[in-house]
């Protein structure tokens, strides 16, 4: 079933464009993963899929409706997870803001947080600042905080851009394991091509700025992924080089499929 | 014992300077410097020769300190009140302070005491007058800063905001208000002086009560010893406002990393 529509995607800045002429469709619970070269328009990308910035032209459709403004159904985890969270709130009331204009109760709504913060293996920080955790557990709290109104169409922009390779390895797991618990569909950008085709179902792979679809990689890897078998099989490697390839021979057409 | 420590050496230098002025006012016995251990015991007289039921309280503290501190408190919050207020509906319009900031660079311009006579003429002498010149005073540093404050939304956080579809009355209450917090405390303290100061100088020419009423007085009378007494009196005044407003923003501002305490960063 196709949960998200994009059609004849453009978007300019001051006339000059930044993504043009995208097409494609995400399914009900696919994970997939958006690269392409930097400043390319990936974040624009996710900024129009989310009603954030007006398609110049063509359209974003969610269960068939044009996205005008950001749909109810969808949350965005921001690349800048440490300024995205609010400094003044505490780590529980950053992550139970959404439900407060979501005739959620205050009893359900500490419940459903702390079940967010569980669900990403965020426990006894719930009075703390986020300042005052570490980079990972705060992007952890930025994730919790999206789940926490349980969306159908999760959008990241490189949310482990910033964290170390550790981290990154536990929060890539996690993300896998959240999103296939709640067959929830994520739109995840990243530069990263080994964190593409590892988180994804499948992969597109994004032309030089204005960017325009260069490939749509299906990822047949099991379903089970685990950061030392995957990454060293076969096939991850085969497909590794070839979002590589596609990545570095932008523009051939007739590569698009 | 650090605690302590750190309050022995911020005070230390206070009591040695009361020292030396006592010394070389002795030394001196000029009768326009009185020492300050004879300011001391004219204030104690002044101020605590009331009955027990009253915690030794003189009648002119409730007759002259209590109506001075009600004031610069009273016009303190107007000022508090409309500058928030105000500085908030101004600096979330686009055209706002297009249209106010001239005015407000004038009134602004305008020294306070100046407006004294204006105010004496409109509401006559007594408290009315004085609350009304320190409200006016003190409005314009809360007012400018708010402005300033909720105008300085990072750019993240307004995405955030949008992205989160948060309505507008949670995003003045939980976002603007609090991102703002800072910078109005900043206005804040700097009103609360200038209601101090305004107190007094409204009160040296157009009140029959407080304590710059009975500073004038003293000095009328010739009486220095009284005088000085009511200058430490303004400066126990100030003091003490000042900590109420301290511990307040330390309250409010408790989420700033640069404030919590025993927290690495
Ligand atoms: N608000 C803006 N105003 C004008 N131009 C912009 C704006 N945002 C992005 N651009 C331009 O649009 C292009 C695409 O930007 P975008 O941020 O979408 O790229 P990106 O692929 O996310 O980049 P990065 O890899 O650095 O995250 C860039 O050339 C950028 O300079
Ligand atoms: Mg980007």
């Amino acid at each position: 079933m196709t949960l998200l529509q994009v059609r004849h995607l453009r978007h300019d800045y001051r006339g000059a464009a930044a993504v043009d002429e995208l097409t494609f469709a995400v399914g009900a619970g696919e994970l997939v993963c958006i690269t392409g070269p930097s400043g390319c328009g990936k974040s624009t990308l996710l900024r129009a899929v989310a009603g954030l910035v007006e398609p110049t032209a063509g359209e974003v459709r969610l269960h068939g409706d044009p996205v005008r403004a950001v749909p109810d159904e969808l949350s965005f985890v921001f690349q800048d997870y440490g300024r995205s969270l609010f400094p003044w709130l505490s780590v529980r009331r950053n992550v139970e803001l959404p439900l407060r204009w979501r005739s959620v109760g205050r009893a359900e709504r500490a419940e459903r947080a702390a079940e967010a913060l569980a669900g990403v293996g965020l426990a006894g920080v719930d009075d703390r600042y986020p300042w005052q955790l570490s980079g990972g557990m705060q992007q952890r709290v930025a994730i919790a905080r999206a789940l926490v109104t349980r969306p159908a169409l999760l959008l990241m922009d490189e949310p482990f851009a910033s964290v170390d390779a550790q981290t990154r390895f536990e929060l890539e797991d996690l993300l896998r394991r959240v999103q296939r618990a709640r067959a929830t569909t994520v739109l995840l950008v990243t530069h990263d091509i080994d964190e593409s085709v590892y988180l994804g179902d499948r992969v597109l792979v994004l032309s030089r700025s204005p960017a325009h679809l260069v490939a749509d990689l299906p990822v047949d890897l099991p379903a089970e992924r685990d950061q030392i078998g995957t990454r060293g099989s076969a096939a991850f490697v085969a497909l590794r080089g070839e979002v590589a390839r596609r990545l570095r021979a932008p523009g051939d057409p007739a590569a698009v499929g | 014992m650090s605690a302590a420590g750190r309050f022995l050496r911020s005070w230390a230098l206070f009591a040695a300077g009361v020292l030396v002025w006592e010394v070389a006012t002795r030394l001196a016995g000029h009768p326009f410097f009185p020492p300050p251990s004879t300011i001391l015991v004219t204030g104690a007289r002044l101020w605590f020769a009331g009955p027990v039921e009253r915690a030794f309280l003189g009648d002119t503290v409730l007759d002259d300190v209590l109506p001075s501190v009600l004031r610069a408190v009273t016009g303190f919050a107007v000022a508090a009140l409309v500058g928030v207020g105000l500085g908030t509906v101004l600096g979330r319009s686009r055209t706002g302070m297009q249209w106010c900031g001239p005015l407000f660079a004038f009134a602004r311009a305008i020294p306070p005491p100046a407006l004294i006579p204006v105010f004496l003429v409109l509401f006559g002498i007594g408290g009315r007058m004085q609350v009304v010149t320190i409200a006016f005073a003190a409005t314009w540093p809360i007012l400018l800063n708010t402005v300033d404050g909720v105008r300085s939304l990072d750019p993240v956080q307004a995405e955030t905001v949008r992205a989160l579809r948060m309505p507008p009355g949670h995003r003045l209450v939980l976002v603007v208000l609090p991102a703002a917090l800072p910078k109005i405390f900043a206005g804040l303290r700097l009103s609360l002086s200038i209601s101090v100061i305004l107190m007094v100088v409204s009160e040296l020419v157009g009140s029959v009560d407080g304590i710059g009423f009975q500073l004038r007085q003293a000095q009328h009378a010739f009486d220095f010893p009284v005088m000085w007494a009511w200058v430490v009196a303004l400066g126990v005044v100030g003091l003490g406002l000042n900590a109420v407003l301290l511990a307040v923003e330390q309250r409010a501002l408790r989420w700033q990393p640069t404030r919590a305490t025993g927290v690495p960063r």
